[in-house]
């Protein structure tokens, strides 16, 4: 790309767009990404000049998302999917072809800055993987021809656009339907019934369904939306969280591809109910690819007076929804760190209380909720607390969205009442000699065969939606690696036990990996466990040893084979330390290798 | 008759609006802490305040004291998981106290002390870190950050300049200087500012002052850094 002078051509329209104001800077620093490829440092010295926001500001807030890059990043930024769904579909053999092809090693731009190529956290592609993105645009069904064929792609310089569109498709694969996921819905009919029932009245109706949070922790809706219209601020807002990061996770996506009129309008009952005139969506980075869809969802509520000033020509209803674009960083899925990321800032999670109901976006009065959550509320409005209160489980009312992935016939979308058995799912689709589920991503829990007969329920065993099947030929003791070594990637760095703890812990399970592994380490694993959870400072650190304990309590075999019989050995392997030099001077002989009792052979 | 709380066997006074570690330092007793300054706003990120309150851990600098809670702080398991976050930021950064000017009026190495602290425990990360040397009066040796964010927020609180920022994600956590060049030389920092005198390890150091105060003769050779800030903060209510 020629070096554009002139940088306040592409940057001052956009600034135009989002009003000068420094908290969409995440945004504004996406859309400026988007036309330049990568942030330049004259951008941010017009941005920091244009936005009073100082540049350190900026460049600490660019480096904390994973998708902006202050650096060029190449033409072509290939990411894939290294979520470990993604990896028992062979992404590790695609990537190392795609690299070899292209002759770039990994995490390293292209000498002529065509092309980089590198891993990202789970793309929630895990029931068409493997998965990438390419300069942000998620491609699914990855075999060794498409790998070849957009190797070639890239060398050509084909614009995306050019590209096969088959390679953009992502499928719903809904397997299983009930009353959220089946067609019909009237888009305004749950508003106009909730207007015939006033705000209080439709409060009501939730808390008289149950309704818990869909994002995991299943705190109840009715009790957050109460305490947020009952809390004093200048404005209200309603906040629904797309950022549906947890590998194993995507039901969000579906839900977001054929149902947006229910989640768009389950936020505008919420706005009726708390009293707010401004909602956002954040999207995760890697749903980019719905923007635009959404956009034009936004834009046909506007003209059916189902957003926008008078809601249903009632006055004084005046609601709109702006969407905002992740950047790659889990973190931002902590409802905390979201508001964070939406007023453009590092996505940290903030010291609580107070709580976002009473001090969230922009410090005000703010409803969080999960895609998933927005669109049960849209079928109680309609059809009343009492009648949704009566599926599911007792401390589970309603239905739940599972995406299903891993070693399984039919994996996708499974809609099931609460309260359903493990074993059931994995008859539904089609699992055979399974040895472990892991039910709500790295952070929930790893069940094995005993424990099929458990519920998908808060009461028993919870789940945002992430369903990750594992049969005997897998290694459960890999599985946990992967797991550790995303919350290493995603940690964000703010509090010490999890910012030096998750990494540590990487290094001991690489320690394991690669055959050094002690009974002393076994100690050090279980310290580290201890200290992540009671220590860290959100729910990332507290769940981060959450897979090791697991499997080391459930699967034990998996570790000891990687045990010496021996009370400590250390990391360090002097045999492998003296690749690098082998690779120098181009020899491999017996001189060049270490044979003594230090060396790992 | 003022509102209490009890930390240990202690009972401690409070103002409503004040933490648990505000409270504690007040009444001269002190919780070990590294990101905390009395005259800047609570961060709760170095996680060396957690105490226990209702079995639960939280940071003590952040969580406001209530009349009749019971906080744990100085017990063997408590005090155990400290030592652990000191030996994390001991490996995560390069912290060679026999070199370092700072040794003996450092915050970390003084709370390692008082921990008991006798080896870093974890694999160190050898982090690669450049000094940065541009500022005609101050240097910045960034081996030695444990990201408290202190700078950061003096710099912007007080000074009104955001000479600092925190930059990247994760272990790749690090500090960064507001300028094109991202050199200290280039900002209007200055030795009268507040961020130039709250780094509690040896990160912003004054150039042209080496050994000024010979080893042995520094503030935590002379006192346990327990003793030092409990009887400051008593006595003057402040620290710094």
């Amino acid at each position: 790309m020629e070096i554009q002078k002139n940088h306040s051509a592409y940057l001052d329209p956009i600034l135009e767009r989002h009003a000068h104001r420094a908290t969409d800077l995440l945004q504004i620093l996406r859309a400026a990404q988007e036309h330049f490829g990568w942030l330049h440092p004259e951008a941010i010295d017009h941005l920091t000049r244009r936005l009073g926001v100082p540049r350190a500001k900026i460049e600490g807030m660019a480096s904390f998302y994973a998708f902006l890059h202050l650096q060029p990043a190449g033409r072509y930024r290939v990411l894939f999917s290294d979520n470990i769904t993604d990896r028992m579909l062979g992404s590790a053999a695609l990537r190392e072809r795609m690299c070899r092809n292209l002759w770039i090693e990994p995490g390293k731009v292209s000498e002529d800055g065509l092309v980089s190529v590198d891993t990202t956290s789970c793309t929630g592609m895990c029931d068409q993987g493997p998965a990438l993105l390419v300069n942000g645009m998620a491609v699914t069904r990855l075999d060794a021809q498409r790998v070849d064929a957009i190797c070639d792609l890239i060398r050509n310089q084909a614009p995306l656009a050019a590209w096969p569109t088959e390679y953009f498709r992502v499928v719903d694969n809904i397997r299983r339907s009930d009353l959220l996921l089946n067609p019909g819905f009237i888009p305004g009919a749950a508003l106009t019934a909730a207007r015939q029932r006033g705000g209080q009245g439709l409060l009501h109706e939730i808390k008289a369904s149950g309704l818990r949070g869909r994002g995991g922790a299943g705190f109840a809706t009715a009790a957050k939306w109460e305490a947020c219209r009952d809390a004093a601020g200048e404005a209200h807002y309603v906040v629904c969280n797309a950022d549906e990061g947890e590998p194993g996770t995507f039901k969000d996506r579906v839900l977001l591809a054929r149902h947006a009129d229910e989640v768009f309008e389950g936020m505008t009952l919420c706005a009726y109910v708390i009293g707010a005139r401004k909602g956002l969506l954040y999207l995760r980075g890697e749903y980019r690819y719905l923007l635009d869809h959404l956009d034009r969802m936004l834009a046909r509520r506007r003209e059916n007076h189902l957003l926008g000033a008078s809601i249903l020509g009632q006055p004084g209803f005046d609601f709109d929804i702006e969407i905002h674009v992740g950047a790659g960083a889990y973190i931002c899925g902590e409802e905390s760190a979201l508001i964070e990321s939406l007023e453009g800032k590092r996505g940290t999670p903030r010291n609580r209380p107070p709580y976002p109901v009473t001090h969230g976006y922009l410090d005000q009065p703010t409803a969080v909720n999960n895609v998933e959550t927005f669109v049960a509320t849209c079928h109680i409005a309609l059809a009343g607390g009492a009648w949704y209160a009566g599926i599911g489980a007792a401390q589970s009312s309603g239905t739940k969205l599972l995406s299903v992935s891993g070693d399984c016939a039919r994996p996708g979308i499974y809609e099931y009442p609460f309260g359903i058995s493990v074993r059931q799912v994995l008859d539904d689709c089609g699992a055979a000699d399974t040895q472990a589920v892991q039910v709500g991503g790295p952070s929930g829990t790893t069940l094995a065969t005993h424990e099929f007969d458990r519920l998908i329920a808060f009461e028993d065993v919870p789940t945002a939606g992430a369903f990750m099947v594992f049969d005997i030929r897998r290694d459960m003791f890999e599985v946990a690696r992967n797991f550790v070594h995303f919350f290493a990637h995603e940690s964000c760095g703010f509090c010490t036990p999890c910012r030096v703890g998750t990494s540590l812990l990487r290094n001991l399970m690489d320690k394991l990996h690669n055959g050094q592994g002690s009974p002393h380490d076994f100690h050090e694993i279980e310290k580290l466990d201890r200290i992540l959870l009671s220590a860290s400072h959100c729910g990332l650190g507290h769940t981060a040893c959450n897979p090791v304990l697991d499997t080391i309590a459930k699967f034990r075999p998996a570790y000891e084979l990687r045990l010496q019989q021996r009370r400590f050995v250390p990391a360090f392997d002097l045999d492998r330390s003296l690749q690098t030099a082998r690779q120098m001077t181009g020899r491999d002989d017996g001189a060049t290798h270490l044979h003594d009792e230090g060396s790992v052979r | 008759m003022s509102k209490t709380f009890t930390l240990d066997d202690k009972r401690i006074p409070f103002e409503d609006g004040q933490t648990i570690l505000q409270a504690a330092l007040a009444a001269s007793v002190y919780i070990p802490h590294l990101c905390y300054h009395p005259d800047l706003e609570p961060h709760g990120s170095c996680k060396l305040c957690t105490v226990k309150v209702g079995g639960r851990q939280t940071a003590a600098c952040t969580l406001r004291a209530a009349e009749g809670m019971a906080v744990e702080s100085d017990t063997g398991e408590i005090n155990a998981q400290r030592l652990a976050l000191v030996q994390m930021l001991f490996v995560e950064g390069n912290h060679f106290c026999p070199s370092c000017e700072q040794s003996g009026d450092c915050r970390l190495q003084a709370t390692a002390y008082q921990l008991g602290m006798l080896s870093p425990h974890f694999d160190h990360f050898f982090p690669n870190r450049p000094v940065d040397a541009s500022h005609p009066d101050f240097l910045l040796d960034f081996n030695r950050c444990i990201l408290c964010s202190l700078c950061v927020r003096a710099s912007r609180e007080v000074d009104g300049k955001n000479v600092f920022a925190l930059a990247g994600r994760g272990l790749k956590t690090h500090l960064i200087v507001n300028a094109p060049s991202g050199k200290l030389g280039d900002t209007d920092f200055g030795g009268a500012d507040k961020a130039a005198h709250v780094c509690p390890v040896g990160v912003i150091l004054p150039k042209r002052r080496g050994f000024a105060v010979p080893i042995g003769e520094r503030t935590f050779d002379k006192s346990s850094i327990a003793d030092y800030v409990a009887s400051r903060h008593g006595k003057r209510g402040g620290e710094k």
